[in-house]
């Protein structure tokens, strides 16, 4: 029978704390940066410019059809040969979680603007708004609405694929985890510890996306 | 007088389909014209040229002082210049089409705020005079979804007279209703013409046609077949295809 030990996991709190820290910090930041790319795609795949389509289709084929664990060595590892710009390990994962996150938030983007009927933005072209005040004033807002929950667990996920940068050696609250187990060989208690401190950071937030999926349902 | 809407040689299509085959139609200030025919005939499509929301393959268009050209040698008009002057053409949907996310005040005043730049406080003393003309006073301040299909028609029609258009096109405007909400409508787009607004209705309500409309036109296959005063279209119609069309309207009247 195998003795767990979780004081072990308790004299390295601070470790794990530092850990989660960052994870957090890095989610915040990769999620806010992947919206706006996701927004600028999203936007570009209804764009009347061919050229615009096309390369937004690209990018968000690309990053939405390979592994993120692939993307994030391919852009540490191969970027640098291929192109001679070297990136520390923090910024290559930023930037691949952020274009990661962002091709999947485009797709949500691009299917919340087409949902709303096309009778708003006629009614609004009608009025003799131009095209972008149309967008900004009448379809934005009610799309937004339409978009919250997803982007809500597309953000979710990304919190959780945040733990691939411990490949890179980003600090995080897996690759903190990872030093623990090493040095204390008691594997067991930090994965579990990390496993609860995930499932505790986001439960909170699932609570919130219920409540705003119900809250949509009742408005609609 | 210079008629205030003149449209000729205009033709439309979507893909295969011809939609507009030729159409010339002049309207006088102040006239209002109905366009009647059966669905398919291109009455909504011509509608939705007029004000630019459908841009035509060829033909003119002149509405007021603007006019535009299509076709071969001519440039289709840059997007800035659809937005000023859809903002000179008032149009009401068959779906109302109202801005969900917003109150039925702040609906009226959308356009004169966002598009005309006009201070709030005046846009809101607009859209409350434009609501009492239509009867609802009293449903300032509530959501659209929370309106009749009637009530939420009246204030899509005060929503587009807030940009003080020159002409009013309306698309259908009563077919979406209940039939005992239909009077409403009908009883404000009375009263504008009443006032003297140039408007052209595309409608399925003959006996309103008859009684509001100074023309009557009948439209089929992308061609206006017949046009002539209301009494004598609707009354006496020569064409032979007027005149299978406005017999299924006999048992209303």
């Amino acid at each position: 029978m195998y003795q767990w030990h979780f004081d072990i996991v308790w004299s390295y709190r601070w470790l794990f704390l530092n850990g989660t820290a960052i994870t957090v910090g890095l989610t915040i930041s990769v999620v806010f940066l992947g919206l706006l790319v996701g927004l600028v795609a999203g936007i570009a795949q209804l764009s009347h410019s061919a050229a615009a389509r096309w390369s937004s289709w690209l990018y968000i084929e690309m990053f939405r059809l390979t592994p993120l664990l692939v993307l994030l060595l391919w852009v540490y590892y191969a970027l640098p040969i291929m192109t001679g710009i070297k990136l520390d390990a923090l910024t290559s994962a930023v930037m691949t979680l952020t274009l990661y996150g962002g091709s999947f938030y485009a797709e949500i983007i691009r299917a919340g603007i087409v949902s709303i009927d096309r009778g708003q933005s006629e009614a609004g072209l009608a009025l003799g708004m131009p095209p972008g005040s149309v967008m900004r004033r009448i379809v934005l807002p009610q799309a937004i609405k339409r978009m919250i929950p997803p982007l809500m667990n597309q953000s979710i996920i990304q919190f959780k694929n945040t733990s691939l940068v411990s490949v890179l050696a980003v600090p995080d609250l897996l690759y903190q985890g990872q030093l623990v187990a090493m040095e204390t060989y008691r594997a067991l208690e930090v994965y579990t510890m990390i496993a609860i401190i995930y499932f505790i950071v986001l439960l909170p937030l699932t609570v919130v996306v219920k409540r705003a999926e119900n809250h949509l349902a009742q408005s609609n | 007088m210079t008629p205030k809407i003149e449209i000729s040689g205009l033709r439309k299509s979507f893909g295969a389909l011809t939609v507009l085959r030729d159409i010339n139609l002049h309207v006088e200030p102040g006239q209002v014209v109905a366009l009647i025919g059966p669905s398919g005939s291109g009455k909504s499509t011509l509608l939705r040229c007029i004000n630019l929301l459908v841009m035509p393959n060829s033909g003119h268009i002149r509405v007021g002082s603007d006019s535009f050209s299509f076709g071969p040698g001519s440039k289709p008009p840059a997007v800035m210049q659809q937005a000023r002057f859809r903002s000179s053409t008032g149009m009401v949907f068959q779906h109302f089409n109202l801005f969900p996310h917003m109150t039925v005040l702040q609906n009226v005043m959308e356009g004169p705020v966002s598009v005309k730049k006009m201070p709030k406080a005046q846009a809101v003393s607009l859209a409350q005079a434009l609501l009492a003309k239509v009867g609802l006073s009293d449903k300032v301040n509530v959501f659209p979804t929370t309106l009749s299909g009637g009530q939420k028609q009246r204030v899509s029609i005060a929503r587009s007279l807030a940009m003080e258009p020159e002409v009013m096109l309306f698309d259908e405007a009563t077919s979406a209703l209940d039939p005992e909400l239909v009077g409403e409508v009908l009883g404000v787009i009375r009263k504008l013409a009443a006032e003297g607004m140039t408007m052209i209705i595309v409608t399925h309500e003959i006996s309103f046609a008859r009684e509001v409309a100074d023309r009557v036109l009948f439209m089929r296959d992308g061609l206006i077949v017949e046009q002539g005063p209301a009494r004598e279209v609707i009354g006496n119609p020569k064409e032979e295809a007027t005149k299978v069309f406005l017999s299924h309207f006999h048992t209303r009247g």
